[in-house]
C-alpha cells in the first residue's frame, strides 16, 4: 500500500524488505515494523507449525530457536530477526528423518491434541542442545520457565521423550 | 437483515437434567435460505449399520446415493475397488485419540492392519448424523457400532471369498467388492468379537497420523487458507450484556479491502490481512449500552437465590456444610476458530467443535439456509474439553464471508477466548449427613444449586438420601466442561465423607468400604490405596494423606493424594490413581487420558478461577489465569483395571472427578484445615480456618 490511510498509524503501513533465514533458507517477506515472527512465519511464510496460543508469551505454543535459543516469535518482530539462524517445527526433519526428540515424542506419545506440540519441541531441542545430559529437575525447570503449556496434560510424557533424547545422545 | 437472539437470550428456562450440559442457545441468527448437497459411492461395498432395529433397509442392491442418508444410519465403511478401507464417522477427534481407538476397533473386526484403514471424520457432507463428541459416549456407543459395521463387511468378504475358492487376506479385499455397488446393512443384533479374543484391539497403538503432529504438518482450522481468503476480527462489547447502540464505521470503510457488517448487535470486519483487520477494528468507534455488571462478589447468593436452609434429621453424629464451585475456563490452546466460504447460497465452514452437526444446525437457525447446502468440517482439532460445543466462530465468520463474498478466516484471540466462550457452571451445594456409632451413614440430604446433576446420587448405601439439583440463573454464560457436574458433586460428597469418618473415628478408607455396596467401585478404591501405600503411610509434621472415589460415566476412579503444608503453601506430593472402565481399548491411549485428567484436575481443584466484576471478567489472559503447568505435576501412579468382561465405557472425564476432594482431605489430615471452595488454595492455605 503506497498510501497510507491517514487513521492508520503510519508505522503499521511502512512495508520493509527484509531477509529472513528460515529453516536455511533466504526468504525474502515485506514486514511492516509491528509484524511479529509469528505471523510472517505463519500468514507470509505458510509456516503454520508454530501455533499461535496467548499473544503474550505465556503459552509457548509460538517457541521457535532462533541462533540456538528458544524464542516465543509472538513476542519477537520479525524485522529484528534479520540475518538470524530461525528454525521452525518443520526445519528439524532431514532427509525424511525426524529429529530424535520428534521420535521420542511418538514413542512416549508425548501428546494428545497435539497443538503445543511443535513450541514443545522447539523449546526442548534448544534445552537440550545446551544441556545435553539434564536430570528432571532440569528439565520440568527449563520448560516451566519457558511458559510452554499442554492443556491436556502431558507434562509427564514430555519429560520423559526430553529424559529419553538426552539419554540417547550419551 | 436482523439478529433475532443475542448472546443473553437465556433459551429455555428449563431444561432436561441430562441436556444440562447442552444449554446454552445460539449467539446468533441471520436471515436467508435454501438446500441440495449430495453424496454418492458409486462402486465398491458399503456397509451401513442402522442404529434402529425395524428401520428397514434394502440389503444387497445398489446404492443410488443423491439422497440425504436417513438419519437412523449411524456409521459406514466402504471398501473401494482398490482394496482401500474408508470408515465414517460424525465424531471428531479433540485429542482424545479416538481416531487411533477406532481404527484399532474396525481393524480387529476386519481383519486388516491398521495401517490399511482411513477414518474420515465429522465432516457433515461425508458422514453420519451424529449428536457429538461428548459425555465420554464415543467409546461405549460409536467404538461398537464400528466393530458392528466391520464384522458385516467382514462377513460379506468371506462369503465372496468363499464363494470364489480363496483364501480371505486384506490384499484381495479390493478384487472381492468389484463389479456392481453393493450396499449391506447391519443392525445392532450383529454380534463383534468379545474382549477376550482380541489381537489389535486391546493392545497399545501409536497415534495413527502421529508423525502429522510432530513434524507441525497436521492443519488445525487455525492453519487453513483459502484461494483470496480475507481475516476478520470481531468488535466485543466491553462488559457482558451489553448491546451495541451506535457504530460509526466509516473510517473502517474506507480502508483498502476492508469489509465492515454489521448486524443488529453483531459488528464485525474483514480485511486482506490480520493486521489490517485489526486496524479496522480499531478504528470503529462503537457506542454500547451497559449490561447488568454481574459480579463474583454475590455470584453464590445470587445462585442460591431464595432456597431455604436444609434440615438434617436423626444419626448420632451430624455434618452440615455448604461447598462452593467457582466458575473456570476449558482454555483449550487452539482458541475457537472458523474458516467460512459461501458459494452462491451453499456454505461451507471449517471450524474445531465438538458437535459438527449441531455447528450445521446454528447456521441454518442463523442464515436461514437449508441443512443441507451446508457442509461443516471439523479438522482434527486442538482440544475442547467440552468448551466446543457451539459454533460461535462458525456463524460470525459465516456472517461476514456473507457480505465479503470471500472466503473469510476468524480466529479468536485468546481474550476472546476467555471471555466470549462459556465457562464451567459455577455452583453451591448444601450437605448434610449423619452417621451412627458404628460408622454406618444412616442419613444424607444434597442440595446442588447450577452445577449440575451428574454424579450427583451417592454412591453409598444409605436408608434416608435425599439428592436435589437447582437449577439456578447463571451470570455468565456457562456450558458442559470435561466431567463438569461430577467434579463439583465429587468434591462436597467426598469431603463430607472424610468428614463423616472423623466424626465416627474412622479410617477414611475403611469408613468408605463400610459403607459402600458397589464392588466396581471397592475394587478401584483398594487398587489406587494398594499402588498408594495407604496403609503403611506414616504422618509426619505438616504431611497428610487423602482419599476419594466416585462413578461417573460408566467408569470407577479412587484417587490418593499426599500433600505437605508448609508457611501457608501446599504443595502435591504425589497421587495415585485407579481406573477402572471395562474392557480396554488402548492401554496407552487410556493412561495418557487418565493422567492428562488428573493434571487438567489440578487447576480446578487447586488455582483456577474466573474472576468478574461489573460485568467485566477481571483475569481473562494466561498471564492472570493459572493454568497446570510443568511445576505444578507431582508424581503420579495410574493404575488400570481392565475388565475384559464388560463393555468399553468412556474415559476422557471420569478420572478428573477425584483429584479435588482426595487433595482437600490430605490437606485437612495435614492441618486441620476444611477447604470447602474449588478451588481450594487460589492464594495458599486461607487464613480463616474451619476446622473439624
Amino acid at each position: 500500500m503506497s498510501q497510507c490511510p491517514r487513521w492508520w498509524r503510519v508505522v503499521e503501513c511502512i512495508l520493509m524488505k527484509v531477509i529472513l533465514r528460515v529453516n536455511g533458507t533466504a526468504r525474502q517477506v515485506e514486514v511492516a515494523p509491528g509484524d511479529s515472527l509469528l505471523s510472517v512465519l505463519r500468514d507470509t511464510l505458510d509456516l503454520t507449525g508454530t501455533k499461535y496460543g496467548c499473544g503474550e508469551g505465556q503459552c509457548g505454543a509460538c517457541t521457535v530457536v532462533i541462533d540456538g535459543q528458544a524464542i516465543k516469535s509472538c513476542q519477537t518482530k520479525a524485522s529484528q530477526t534479520e540475518g538470524r539462524a530461525i528454525t521452525t517445527i518443520e526445519g528439524l526433519e532431514r532427509n525424511g528423518r525426524l529429529h530424535p526428540l520428534q521420535e521420542a515424542f511418538l514413542k512416549h506419545e508425548a501428546m494428545q491434541c497435539g497443538y503445543c506440540t511443535p513450541g514443545m519441541i522447539m523449546a526442548g531441542v534448544a534445552f537440550l542442545t545446551a544441556n545435553p545430559n539434564p536430570t528432571d529437575a532440569a528439565i520440568v525447570a527449563a520448560m516451566d520457565k519457558n511458559k510452554n503449556v499442554c492443556r491436556c496434560g502431558t507434562y509427564p510424557r514430555i519429560v520423559d521423550a526430553l529424559k529419553d533424547t538426552a539419554h540417547a545422545r550419551i | 437483515m436482523h439478529v433475532f437472539d443475542d448472546a443473553w437470550g437465556r433459551g429455555p428456562t428449563r431444561v432436561e437434567e441430562d441436556r444440562y450440559e447442552l444449554f446454552e442457545g445460539p449467539r446468533y441468527r441471520f436471515e436467508l435460505d435454501r438446500r441440495g448437497f449430495v453424496k454418492t459411492f458409486s462402486a465398491g461395498l458399503l456397509v451401513l449399520l442402522v442404529a434402529k432395529r425395524g428401520s428397514a433397509q434394502e440389503s444387497g442392491r445398489g446404492f443410488s446415493g443423491g439422497d440425504r442418508m436417513p438419519s437412523d444410519v449411524g456409521a459406514w465403511l466402504h471398501i473401494a475397488e482398490d482394496g482401500a478401507v474408508t470408515v465414517f464417522t460424525g465424531k471428531t477427534e479433540i485429542g482424545q485419540n479416538i481416531r487411533t481407538s477406532l481404527t484399532q476397533a474396525v481393524a480387529e473386526e476386519l481383519g486388516a492392519p491398521i495401517a490399511s484403514i482411513s477414518l474420515v471424520m465429522a465432516d457433515t457432507a461425508k458422514t453420519p448424523y451424529d449428536m457429538g463428541t461428548f459425555g465420554s459416549r464415543t467409546t461405549p456407543t460409536m467404538n461398537a457400532q464400528l466393530r458392528k459395521v466391520a464384522a458385516a463387511a467382514r462377513a460379506v468378504l468371506a462369503d465372496r471369498a468363499k464363494a470364489r475358492g480363496k483364501t480371505l487376506t486384506p490384499s484381495i479385499f479390493g478384487e472381492l467388492v468389484k463389479g456392481s455397488p453393493l450396499v449391506a446393512t447391519v443392525t445392532n443384533t450383529v454380534a463383534p468379537k468379545p474382549a477376550s479374543q482380541w489381537t489389535v484391539a486391546g493392545q497399545a497403538a501409536p497415534k495413527v497420523d502421529g508423525r502429522d503432529f510432530v513434524t507441525g504438518r497436521h492443519r488445525y482450522t487455525t492453519d487453513l487458507t483459502r484461494e483470496s481468503m480475507l481475516h476478520a476480527k470481531i468488535v466485543r462489547p466491553p462488559a457482558y450484556g451489553a448491546t451495541l447502540v451506535n457504530a460509526d464505521t466509516r473510517a473502517a470503510e474506507a480502508m483498502p479491502g476492508v469489509v465492515v457488517v454489521r448486524d443488529g448487535n453483531f459488528l464485525g470486519v474483514a480485511a486482506p490481512t490480520v493486521a489490517a483487520a485489526g486496524a479496522a477494528m480499531e478504528a470503529i468507534k462503537a457506542e454500547w449500552s451497559a449490561g447488568p455488571r454481574a459480579s463474583a462478589r454475590t455470584l453464590f447468593a445470587d445462585l442460591k437465590g431464595n432456597a431455604g436452609p436444609i434440615e438434617a434429621k436423626g444419626g448420632a453424629k451430624n455434618v452440615t456444610a455448604q461447598y462452593t464451585i467457582a466458575y473456570i475456563a476449558h482454555a483449550p490452546l487452539e482458541p475457537r476458530a472458523a474458516v467460512a466460504e459461501w458459494q452462491g447460497d451453499a456454505l461451507t465452514v471449517w471450524t474445531g467443535t465438538q458437535r459438527p452437526f449441531g455447528v450445521q444446525q446454528e447456521l441454518v437457525d442463523a442464515f436461514h439456509v437449508a441443512a443441507d447446502r451446508i457442509r461443516v468440517i471439523v479438522p482434527d482439532t486442538g482440544s475442547a474439553y467440552g468448551g466446543k460445543h457451539t459454533g460461535d466462530a462458525a456463524v460470525e465468520a459465516a456472517r461476514i464471508a456473507r457480505a465479503a463474498k470471500k472466503p473469510v478466516k476468524l480466529v479468536w484471540t485468546r481474550e476472546e477466548e476467555f471471555w466470549w466462550a462459556y465457562f464451567r457452571p459455577a455452583g453451591v451445594i448444601d450437605v448434610s449427613g449423619s452417621v451412627g456409632a458404628d460408622g454406618v451413614l444412616t442419613a444424607w440430604q444434597y442440595h446442588n444449586y447450577n452445577s449440575g446433576p451428574s454424579g450427583l446420587s451417592t454412591p453409598y448405601a444409605i436408608a434416608n438420601a435425599i439428592e436435589k439439583f437447582h437449577q439456578s440463573e447463571s451470570p455468565l454464560r456457562q456450558g458442559s466442561y470435561r466431567g463438569l457436574a461430577a467434579t463439583a458433586n465429587h468434591f462436597a460428597r467426598e469431603s463430607h465423607m472424610d468428614d463423616l469418618a472423623r466424626a465416627a473415628a474412622m479410617d477414611p478408607l475403611a469408613f468408605r468400604l463400610k459403607n459402600l455396596r458397589n464392588e466396581r467401585l471397592a475394587a478401584a478404591l483398594n487398587a489406587a490405596a494398594s499402588k498408594f501405600g495407604w496403609a503403611a503411610r506414616k504422618k509426619s509434621q505438616g504431611v497428610g494423606f487423602g482419599l476419594a472415589c466416585g462413578i461417573e460415566k460408566g467408569g470407577y476412579t479412587a484417587t490418593c493424594a499426599e500433600v505437605e503444608a508448609s508457611n501457608g503453601s501446599v504443595t502435591i506430593r504425589r497421587l495415585a490413581v485407579a481406573f477402572e472402565c471395562g474392557a480396554i481399548v488402548n492401554p496407552d491411549g487410556l493412561d495418557n487420558q487418565v493422567s492428562g485428567a488428573v493434571v487438567q484436575g489440578l487447576g480446578g481443584a487447586l488455582f483456577e478461577a474466573i474472576e468478574f466484576d461489573g460485568g467485566r471478567l477481571l483475569n481473562g489472559r494466561f498471564s492472570r489465569y493459572r493454568v497446570p503447568r510443568f511445576a505444578d505435576v507431582p508424581p503420579i501412579d495410574v493404575v488400570l483395571v481392565n475388565r475384559a468382561d464388560l463393555p468399553s465405557a468412556g474415559a476422557g472425564e471420569t478420572p478428573i472427578v477425584g483429584v479435588a476432594p482426595a487433595i482437600g482431605n490430605a490437606i485437612l489430615d495435614a492441618t486441620g484445615v476444611r477447604i470447602r471452595s474449588l478451588p481450594m488454595i487460589p492464594n495458599g492455605l486461607p487464613a480463616s480456618t474451619s476446622q473439624v
